[in-house]
């Protein structure tokens, strides 16, 4: 008979098998099985949070910044019900993460025990799958189903469930046996066929885009080059989804910015007047689509995705290719290398009436603000923090807020994997605890959250693990004692009533970092702002960089919402700015 | 309706309703139902009716029979997320007007009348295979097996003659011929 092992050990087992070198996690009651036969495994190195919804952000960020998927360890109750956040956060944006739970032990499931909570119940909605593990023999399936679930096909969340007496109980482990790379064959439903219709769209468009998101990140960064290779063979503008920021070079002249809500001028205008869009790896999110009836209406619109249910969700299209983004896009310059030799010189004749237009809207300098010298404005501060960054290999997560878009504007990222923000579920809170996670996975480079003071405040107890893990993550504030988009939108659409987004009674962060044993700067005008930031990234711990900027300060351009790509509002820069401001005060 | 201050507030343009009835083969294992019926009560679609019992106790294998409505976009949404859970073998998806599909719905009867008023029933049932499963003086409890549309109408127009008791099973639903649905 095969040695017996308990469930506390198999759950170890199962995660050496998968190669898991971290798990981010907090104990209590219902996992301590687990916790004590942590010490029995060097391989794996335990990061302690100081809140669940810490762990879960925290792993969120490792998968994202690394590939692989992000392993959390919670209690049952609190614990289960605190990672939730982060398990909706997760599904939302399709980052995969192994959530272990404990439960309280089975006989006392649904007695509302001590510490009890319906945990796969409540998290059926948020997960891709969940398991509450009644028998240790499943233990070891299940388990590693966990991963293969999370990692495969569309990534996101699982959660496995696991009593306290079935960490205790024993069972023979069977090893687990790695399949081939499931991820390209068993989602690859495309043929020859579509792609070969694809390059018929792409030789005929005069107007066209490509539109990439996340899921040209979430194909690894091989899909990265392919994805640069195809665009500069075919020599299509292209634009990016927040998610999607960093497939394609920020810098590079194809680049047109990103699009949706707070995307720039010519990437919405091109948007809305292509006869072709190739959406590769995105989702047609409402923050993108503006109003559905008006969007893209003169466009042949084709759909690249491996989530068949995220094709003609919102926007119905013309054609559809369901598949790894990284083999579709293979398969297209294959065929167009073998067929097609002159597409690219024919390509370039055809659409540089196109361009032209485009070169027209870019001069429009959407992006642009009025600069001070004696606020720092928010827009200035992220521009001096790329420019000073940009010279080494830099990993920006962010809250959610004014802050994330200005990041997302000016902060031009180059390479994929160096950009985390909760975009789905926009979770204020996201983004410190991110940030220890990236810097769990990247212990060398520089990682960066660019956050606000409102949404900061919600996971600040982090800073805590950044210390006891001497992870030198940067937490760059923009300081405008406002929750800046809530005070936008009040300012916008709601008459000026400023109901409670103002912060009366904000920290001393200064005094607060040095509380959790950390670096405070204080920036308060643009003279001392690049000396300042240099002494933030030259100090070797982690610091809380509160950058004072001007309070009054707005995110431009913004599609008001319900409106279609062309009626942008522009930023102060526009001479028609009060006109289009008017209308769209009245319109929204 | 006073201007939506939020892209919310737009809802785009209704299309045409359709009946469907979906048949979803998943592994019977606990929660498996909660899973099928949170998606359609998660994302906002309709559930009409809703049978389900296990088909094949080697295999753990249950077959739930979901009547719904929707645009034919919300249609192949359903059928889309429903593929993606994990416990799901494979859904079919039959328009209620296929002609090569049966679909049939049992229901019972409790009739509390007179013994002329109860003979009434009865003949009003004749056409719907009606299986009488208990009788007393007073009563009788009657089973039969139609359409859901024609279950609505027997049910209003037994009213007046005693009907006082009605269980229904809900649709469920299987191709016609020698086919079966891969």
């Amino acid at each position: 008979m095969s040695k017996l092992y308990t469930g506390a050990e198999i759950v170890f087992k199962c995660l050496e098998d998968q190669e898991v070198e971290y798990i981010f996690g907090y104990p209590g009651g219902a996992v301590l099985p687990i916790y004590d036969e942590l010490k029995n495994h060097s391989s794996i190195k335990h990061i302690l949070v100081r809140h669940e919804q810490g762990a879960g952000h925290a792993a969120e960020g490792y998968a994202r910044s690394s590939g692989k998927p992000g392993v959390v360890l919670v209690t049952s109750g609190p614990g289960a019900t605190n990672v939730v956040t982060a398990l909706t956060d997760a599904y939302m944006d399709s980052v995969p993460l192994v959530c272990i739970s404990g439960q309280v032990p089975t006989h006392l499931i649904g007695t509302d025990a001590f510490q009890e909570c319906d945990t796969t119940g409540i998290t059926r909605p948020c997960t891709k799958h969940n398991w509450l593990v009644k028998d240790i023999k499943e233990l070891p399936k299940i388990m590693h189903e966990a991963f293969k679930v999370a990692t495969t096909g569309r990534p996101g969340p699982v959660l496995i469930d696991i009593p306290k007496d079935i960490q205790f109980a024993k069972a023979s482990y069977t090893k687990f046996k790695k399949e081939k790379k499931l991820n390209g064959i068993a989602h690859n439903k495309f043929s020859q066929n579509e792609i070969d219709q694809l390059i018929d769209l792409i030789s005929k468009a005069k107007k066209p885009v490509v539109y990439t998101g996340g899921g040209v990140i979430n194909s690894g960064p091989q899909a990265s080059e392919t994805l640069k290779e195809f665009v500069r063979l075919i020599g299509f503008p292209i634009t990016s989804t927040l998610q999607g920021l960093g497939a394609f070079p920020g810098d590079d002249n194809q680049f047109i910015g990103m699009l949706g809500m707070h995307g720039t001028y010519e990437a919405n205008n091109a948007m809305h007047d292509c006869d072709l869009l190739i959406n590769i790896g995105a989702r047609f999110d409402d923050r993108i689509t503006g109003k559905i009836d008006e969007f893209s209406p003169k466009s042949k619109k084709v759909h690249i995705d491996i989530d068949p249910s995220s094709i003609n969700k919102i926007i119905k299209v013309d054609l559809a290719i369901v598949g790894d983004v990284n083999e579709v896009i293979k398969s297209a310059i294959k065929k167009i290398n073998k067929k097609q030799n002159g597409l690219k010189d024919s390509n370039k004749q055809r659409i540089s009436k196109w361009w032209e237009q485009i070169q027209k809207w870019r001069t429009k300098d959407s992006l642009g603000f009025i600069n001070s010298d004696k606020e720092i404005k928010p827009q200035h501060a992220v521009k001096r923090l790329y420019e000073l960054t940009k010279n080494q290999d830099t990993f920006i997560t962010t809250e959610v807020g004014q802050h994330q878009m200005w990041a997302a504007q000016h902060y031009k990222f180059n390479k994929p994997n160096r950009w985390m923000t909760s975009g789905g579920l926009g979770t204020m809170g996201y983004g410190l605890p991110a940030a220890v996670g990236v810097q769990i996975a990247h212990p060398d480079k520089l990682v960066i959250d660019i956050a606000g003071e409102a949404s900061v405040l919600m996971t600040m107890q982090e800073m805590s693990t950044a210390v006891q893990y001497n992870l030198p993550i940067k937490i760059f504030i923009l300081n405008n004692q406002y929750m800046g988009m809530v005070r936008q939108w009040q300012e916008l659409l709601h008459e000026k009533n400023y109901s409670e987004s103002y912060s009366e009674a904000l920290p001393d962060f200064v005094k607060l970092a040095e509380a959790y044993g950390c670096k405070g700067i204080k920036a308060d005008n643009p003279e001392e702002l690049d000396f300042k930031i240099k002494e933030m990234i030259d100090y070797n711990g982690p610091v809380i960089f509160d950058c004072h900027v001007d309070p009054n300060e707005n995110c431009f351009p913004m599609i008001p919402s319900g409106k279609p790509h062309n009626q942008m509002i522009l930023g102060p820069n526009d001479k028609e700015e009060n006109k289009i401001t008017g209308k769209g005060k009245s319109l929204v | 309706m006073p201007s939506p201050k939020s892209a919310y507030s737009i809802p785009t343009k209704k299309g045409k309703l359709d009946t469907h009835i979906f048949v979803v083969w998943v592994d019977n294992e606990s929660g498996v139902l909660a899973r099928v019926v949170g998606l359609f009560s998660g994302r906002g679609y309709n559930i009409e009716s809703l049978a389900v019992a296990e088909v094949d106790a080697t295999k753990n294998i249950s077959r739930i029979t979901i009547v719904t409505t929707g645009t034919p976009q919300v249609i192949d949404q359903i059928k889309l997320q429903l593929k993606k859970l994990v416990p799901v073998h494979k859904v079919a998806d039959f328009k209620r007007e296929d002609k090569n599909v049966i679909f049939k719905e049992m229901a019972l009867l409790k009739i509390v009348a007179q013994k002329k008023k109860i003979e009434k029933c009865l003949k009003e049932c004749k056409k719907f295979n009606p299986v009488i499963l208990d009788k007393t003086n007073k009563s009788v409890v009657v089973q039969i097996t139609a359409l859901r549309r024609e279950i609505d109408k027997m049910s209003k127009r037994l009213k007046p003659y005693g009907l006082t008791s009605t269980s229904r099973t809900g649709a469920i639903a299987m191709t016609r011929g020698a086919q079966t649905f891969k």
